[in-house]
């Protein structure tokens, strides 16, 4: 794994950075594709989950126990992982996602899964908000292994130093 | 070697990630010919290539709105 000065040294004039604060699957749709459309045009891209938008890296995709009290575990449990993710509008009881993801696939466009599969393979750094990991009692463990670090406001504030940075 | 990829069928961003991650798949000196559609895909993946250092070796009309772009890692 890279070190942040290894990826600071290598930071180009080309830099996108997204703060995903969302979990609502159209806004992480969003930010996949953003990441994944910039990284193969040969950007490098950073992404900051915080808060809700923690759920698109947690290793469980569906609904879980996580944290270490049981109000963390059971607003673990309400929030689930990337398949547990409502649309910010028509979620329909939870509907909405799959009828979207039916409309994605008929219509050839690719999944928020497929989106973030492939910014995994084109090598976009995905990082953790540690004070929100800290509210919520997740912990590095909790995510999946592409995550490279656990970050705060001053480090991810240097990473992104000298490129475009979006929050969604 | 010689390499092939229709993205004719896909839409942005995947025109792009499937021929990064074909290039990246590529030994250097391997040419990729890219089967794409007129457009947005036939406007930035050439362009985007050359941007990132392939060599952009031809660039055709096929029939209708498909192209074919000649690209050497």
């Amino acid at each position: 794994m890279e070190t942040l000065s290894e990826i600071q040294a290598k930071g180009g004039p080309k830099k996108l950075s997204l703060i995903a604060f969302s979990g609502d699957f159209d806004k992480l749709t969003a930010v996949f594709t953003l990441a994944t459309g910039a990284a193969a045009v040969g950007y490098e891209v950073n992404i900051f989950f915080t808060f809700w938008g923690l759920d698109a890296i947690k290793r469980k995709e569906g609904r879980a126990f996580l944290g270490k009290s049981p109000m963390q575990k059971l607003f673990g449990f309400l929030m689930g992982g990337l398949r547990c993710t409502p649309t910010s509008r028509f979620n329909l009881f939870g509907l909405g996602p799959r009828l979207f993801r039916w409309l994605m696939r008929k219509n050839q466009v690719a999944t928020l899964e497929e989106l973030v599969e492939a910014a995994k393979a084109l090598g976009v750094h995905l990082y953790a908000c540690e004070m929100a990991m800290h509210v919520l009692g997740l912990q590095a463990d909790d995510f999946v292994h592409e995550v490279e670090d656990v970050l705060g406001v001053a480090t991810f504030l240097r990473l992104s130093e000298g490129g475009q940075t979006l929050f969604v | 070697m010689k390499h092939q990829l229709d993205i004719t069928q896909e839409h942005c961003p995947m025109t792009f990630v499937r021929t990064k991650l074909k290039l990246a798949q590529m030994a250097k000196g391997d040419t990729l010919e890219v089967l794409l559609s007129e457009g947005e895909p036939l406007n930035n993946v050439p362009r985007s290539a050359s941007e990132q250092g392939f060599k952009v070796l031809a660039v055709e009309h096929v029939e209708g709105k498909t192209h074919r772009v000649l690209i050497e890692k």
